[in-house]
C-alpha cells in the first residue's frame, strides 16, 4: 500500500459572477488515481492550469476532495482528527521562497514547524541542526533570509519542512522562480534527501530536465493523469508530449527526429551521453 | 532612500546586549521612552543621551548604521521643529506679519528634536539587537497577562514578527515597481501636490496586490507547516531570566532613579532659582 | 547606430560599507534591427546593464550615446529616451495597475503627453502586435493568465513606440507552451517592426534558437560579444562562469571527438539534426 494514494479524486472549482451566482463549474482535478510507494522520487509534469498544483494541495489537506478521497499513510485527508498528522507527514514546499519563510533568522525559521508540533526545546535544536545539515545550509544558520540567494532561500524552506520529519515532501514548482544555478542547487538537495534520508518526493515542475531524474513521472493535462511511467517511457513518446505542448530533453528530441528520418537510434535515450553512444555504435 | 530604514533590521554582533532577555530590552525601551518624556531640562537630556550611547557602545552596532536610520524621519523631524517654533506662545524674539518666533518655541523645538532623535535611536537599538522572533517572544511572554482581558497577545505578536520580516521585502519591491513605472515614462517628482499623490497610484496598486498575494501564500505555507495558533506550541528559545538580566534590570532602575533625581533637583535649584 | 556605451562603469553603494563594482569598462554598440541575447548568471551585471541602456541608472563613469547624442548631456530628455529604449521588467505584476488592460497600456503614451486619441490608437496597435485576444482588452489585467500578463506588460512598453526593446526574462515562470508563444511573438514583432530587441535570458536553448548576437556578462565585464555560434564554441569557458551551451552543442562536440564528421557549430536541434544526417550520408 502506497504512502500517498488518491482514489477517484475530483475537485470542482466553482466560478461565481459578481452577484454570487454560479457561472461555471470547472473540474480542476478530474478522476485522478495515483499510488505512490514510500521512498520514490515522483515528478508531476503538466502545464499551467493542468491541475497539478490543485492535486498537490490535496495531499497536504490544504484542499479537500469534492469527490473521491486522498490517503496519506492510510489516513484520509477528510478525517479532521488526523489533519495535523497528515500535514506533519506530508510537508509542502511552494514556488516563491520569500512567501513561505516566516522567521527573520534562518534557524528560527527552520524551528517554526517543530514549534508548532509541540516538540520539546532540546529536540527542536537537534532537529534544526540536522535539517540545516541535510540541505547544506549550516553555515548560514544565523543569517537573515533576505541576504540569501533564491536557491539558498528555497533550501532553507526545505530544511523547515525536513525539521518536521515528514515521510513525504510535496514540492509545487520549487524552481520556477530561480536561475539555473539556484535550480541545480535545489534539485541536488532534493535528490540527496530522497537518496540518503529516504524521504518520498513529489516534485511538480515543468522543467523536463528535473523530471528526467525522477523514478516515475505522472503527466497531467486538463485535470487528468494522461501519462504515467518512468522518464524513459514518458519522454520516448515525443509526439504525445509535443501534442500537449510539453518539452522533452533535447537529446531525446534529436533521437526522435533521427529515428524518423531512418537512422535507427532507439527513441528512449534520455541523456546526451546515451545518444552519442548510440550514434557512434551505428556510425 | 529605502535602504536607509534601519528600524526592524537585525544587526548581529553577539554583544552582551544582544544576549539579554528580550523582555529586559522591551521593558528597557519602554522605560527609556518614558524618561524622555519626563525630561524637561538639559541635564536629563544629557544623561539620557549618555545612557543611550553607552548602550550602543556595548552593543557594538556601528553608530553610522544607526544614524542612517534617522534620514528617513527627517521630514517628521523638520515638521515638528517648524510646528514648535512657530506655534508656541511665549516671549517673542522675532516677529514679521502674523508669524512670530518665541524663546519658548525655540527651546521647545530643540527639546522636541532631541527627544524624537533619542526615541528613534533608542527603539532602533532594540530592534537592531533583538531578532524579531525574540522580540515577539518577549512581548508574548512579557504581556501574557493581557490575555486575561481578551487581548490576543500571541496573534498580535505573530503579526508583528511577520510584518517585520516583510518590511524589507516590500521595500525592495517598491523600488522595483518604481523602476518599472519610470521605464514607462512615469515621474514622481513633477507637478503640484495633488499630481504627486496621483502619481503614486501606479506604485501603490501593484504593491498592495503583491502584498495581498504574499499574505495569502504565507498563510497557506504556515498552515502547511502545522501552525494553529499559540496553543500547544513549544519554543525553540524559551525565555529564562539569567543573572545578567537581573543586573540589567538593576541598571535600568538606577538609570530611572537618576533621571527622576535630575529632574527634581533641576526644578528645585535651577528653574526656581 | 542606435546605442553606444563607451567605457561604462557602474558602482553600487559608493561611500557606504557595501560597495559593488557592477559594471567594469563596458563598451559596446547596439545597431538598428538587431535581435540580441544578453546572458550571464545572477549578479553578473546584466540587469544593471539593461538599466544603463534606458537611463534608469546613471553610469558612475563613461558615456552612453543614443542615436549620436550623449544621454548624460545636461538638457537631454530622459523621458524621451525611456520611450525610445523600452524596458520590460521580469514580473508583469510590478507594472500592471489599471482597471482594464487597455487603460493600462495607455499609461505609457499618456506619460509622453500624447492626446487621448493618439494614446488609444497606440494602445490598440500595441495590443494587436503582442497578440492579445480582443476579448481581453477590457478585462482586469489581474485576471489574466501568466502568459497574457506578459503580453499586456510588453504592450505597455511597445505603445511608447520604442526603437529598442529590452525584455528581462520574459518567460520566467511560464510553462513550455507559454514560453514558446511569447518568444515566437517577440520574434514576429521584431521582424514586423524592425525594432531592435535585447532578450535577457537564462535559457541557452532559447537564446540559441532566436537571437543573432549574444552578449555574455561575467563579474561586471562584457566577456563575449559575438554570434551564437562563436559564443557557444567557448562552452568550456561558459561553464566556468556558471553558464552552459545548449545540449545539442555538447552532443556535437562529443560526436566529433569520437570521430564522426559533424558540424560542432550546431546550436539548435534542427542544425544538429541536419549535420548528423549528413554525416550518415542522408
Amino acid at each position: 500500500m502506497g504512502i500517498v494514494r488518491t482514489k477517484d479524486l475530483v475537485y470542482e472549482y466553482i466560478k461565481r459572477d459578481e452577484d454570487g451566482n454560479v457561472e461555471a463549474v470547472n473540474k480542476a482535478v478530474d478522476n485522478v488515481n495515483i499510488d505512490i510507494e514510500p521512498g520514490q522520487f515522483i515528478a508531476i509534469l503538466g502545464h499551467n492550469g493542468s491541475g497539478k498544483s490543485t492535486l498537490a494541495k490535496h495531499i497536504n489537506a490544504l484542499l479537500l476532495p469534492t469527490e473521491g478521497a486522498v490517503y496519506v499513510e492510510d489516513m484520509s485527508t477528510q478525517d479532521e482528527d488526523k489533519l495535523w498528522d497528515i500535514r506533519q507527514n506530508a510537508g509542502m514546499i511552494f514556488q516563491n521562497p520569500d512567501n513561505q519563510i516566516i522567521g527573520t533568522v534562518v534557524q528560527e525559521d527552520v524551528g517554526f514547524g517543530p514549534e508548532n508540533l509541540g516538540v520539546p526545546t532540546d529536540e527542536i535544536w537537534q532537529r534544526v541542526g540536522d535539517a540545516l545539515e541535510a540541505v547544506g545550509m549550516t553555515a548560514y544558520r544565523e543569517y537573515s533570509p533576505n541576504k540569501l540567494s533564491g536557491g539558498q532561500k528555497q533550501r532553507v524552506a526545505i530544511a523547515g519542512v525536513v525539521a518536521m520529519k515528514p515521510k513525504c515532501i510535496i514540492m509545487d514548482e520549487p524552481t520556477a522562480m530561480l536561475d539555473p544555478n539556484g535550480r541545480r542547487e535545489v534539485i541536488n538537495t532534493v535528490m540527496e534527501l530522497n537518496r540518503k534520508e529516504k524521504v518520498t518526493i513529489i516534485l511538480i515542475t515543468h522543467y523536463m530536465d528535473e523530471a528526467a531524474r525522477a523514478d516515475k513521472i505522472f503527466v497531467m493535462d486538463k485535470g487528468k493523469v494522461v501519462m504515467e511511467g518512468t522518464p524513459r517511457e514518458i519522454f520516448s513518446q515525443v509526439e504525445k508530449m509535443q501534442a500537449i505542448r510539453l518539452d522533452v530533453p533535447q537529446a531525446t528530441e534529436l533521437a526522435y527526429m533521427l529515428n524518423k528520418s531512418g537512422i535507427p537510434v532507439p527513441q528512449d535515450v534520455l541523456t546526451p551521453e546515451e545518444l552519442v553512444d548510440e550514434l557512434c555504435r551505428l556510425y | 532612500m529605502l535602504k536607509d530604514i534601519t528600524i526592524g533590521q537585525y544587526y548581529p554582533t553577539g554583544s552582551a546586549i544582544h544576549k539579554l532577555d528580550p523582555r529586559v530590552k522591551l521593558f528597557g525601551t519602554i522605560l527609556y521612552i518614558v524618561t524622555l518624556f519626563i525630561a524637561r531640562n538639559p541635564v536629563v537630556y544629557i544623561l539620557a543621551a549618555a545612557f543611550l550611547f553607552t548602550c550602543i557602545g556595548i552593543a557594538k552596532v556601528p553608530l553610522k548604521y544607526i544614524l542612517r536610520g534617522l534620514k528617513t524621519i527627517m521630514i517628521i523631524l523638520a515638521f515638528s521643529l517648524i510646528f514648535n517654533i512657530f506655534f508656541t506662545e511665549g516671549r517673542v524674539l522675532v516677529q514679521f506679519w502674523k508669524i512670530k518666533i518665541t524663546y519658548e518655541g525655540i527651546i521647545q523645538a530643540v527639546y522636541m528634536g532631541i527627544r524624537l532623535i533619542l526615541l528613534i535611536i533608542g527603539s532602533s537599538l532594540m530592534t537592531l539587537t533583538t531578532t524579531p522572533n525574540d522580540l515577539t517572544d518577549g512581548m508574548e511572554k512579557g504581556l501574557r497577562f493581557l490575555t486575561v482581558i481578551k487581548i490576543p497577545v500571541h496573534e498580535v505578536a505573530m503579526m508583528m514578527s511577520i510584518a517585520l520580516r516583510f518590511i524589507p521585502i516590500l521595500m525592495e519591491e517598491t523600488d522595483k515597481i518604481m523602476k518599472a513605472q519610470t521605464a514607462r515614462g512615469a515621474s514622481f517628482d513633477e507637478g503640484n501636490f495633488f499630481k504627486r499623490i496621483k502619481a503614486l497610484i501606479p506604485i501603490l496598486v501593484p504593491l498592495f496586490i503583491s502584498a495581498i498575494r504574499r499574505a495569502y501564500d504565507l498563510a497557506t505555507a504556515m498552515e502547511a507547516r502545522c501552525y494553529r495558533g499559540g496553543k500547544g506550541r513549544t519554543k525553540m528559545k524559551p525565555l529564562k531570566y539569567g543573572k545578567k538580566d537581573g543586573l540589567a534590570y538593576i541598571i535600568l532602575f538606577a538609570y530611572l532613579g537618576l533621571i527622576i533625581a535630575a529632574r527634581i533637583l533641576w526644578n528645585k535649584f535651577v528653574q526656581v532659582g | 547606430m542606435s546605442i553606444i556605451l563607451d567605457k561604462v562603469n557602474y558602482i553600487y553603494g559608493e561611500g557606504s560599507g557595501f560597495v559593488k563594482h557592477a559594471l567594469k569598462d563596458v563598451s559596446l554598440a547596439v545597431d538598428k534591427n538587431e535581435f540580441i541575447g544578453l546572458i550571464g548568471h545572477t549578479g553578473s551585471g546584466k540587469s544593471t546593464l539593461t538599466q544603463i541602456f534606458n537611463g534608469l541608472l546613471r553610469a558612475t563613469s563613461g558615456d552612453v550615446y543614443f542615436n549620436g547624442d550623449n544621454i548624460y548631456d545636461k538638457d537631454y530628455d530622459m523621458k524621451k529616451l525611456r520611450s525610445k529604449v523600452g524596458l520590460v521588467f521580469q514580473y508583469p505584476e510590478h507594472q500592471l495597475f489599471e482597471t482594464t488592460v487597455f487603460k493600462d497600456v495607455c499609461f505609457g503614451p499618456k506619460n509622453l503627453g500624447l492626446d487621448k486619441r493618439e494614446c488609444e490608437l497606440r494602445a490598440f496597435e500595441a495590443l494587436e502586435l503582442v497578440g492579445m485576444d480582443k476579448e481581453l482588452f477590457y478585462n482586469s489585467p489581474f485576471e489574466l493568465s501568466g502568459g497574457q500578463k506578459r503580453r499586456a506588460a510588453i504592450a505597455g512598453v511597445i505603445a511608447m513606440k520604442p526603437e529598442v526593446l529590452i525584455l528581462d526574462e520574459p518567460t520566467a515562470g511560464l510553462d513550455p507552451q507559454g514560453r514558446d508563444e511569447i518568444l515566437d511573438m517577440v520574434k514576429a514583432m521584431h521582424e514586423q517592426t524592425q525594432m531592435t530587441v535585447i532578450l535577457v535570458s537564462h535559457s541557452m536553448e532559447d537564446v540559441a534558437k532566436y537571437v543573432g548576437r549574444i552578449l555574455v556578462m561575467n563579474d561586471g565585464c562584457l566577456m563575449y560579444d559575438d554570434t551564437p555560434r562563436e559564443v557557444f564554441a567557448h562552452y568550456r569557458e561558459l561553464e566556468k562562469i556558471g553558464l552552459a551551451a545548449p545540449q545539442v552543442t555538447y552532443i556535437m562536440h562529443a560526436l566529433k571527438e569520437r570521430g564522426m564528421d559533424v558540424d560542432t557549430d550546431a546550436i539548435t536541434i534542427e542544425e544538429g539534426f541536419r549535420s548528423i544526417c549528413k554525416a550518415f550520408g542522408r
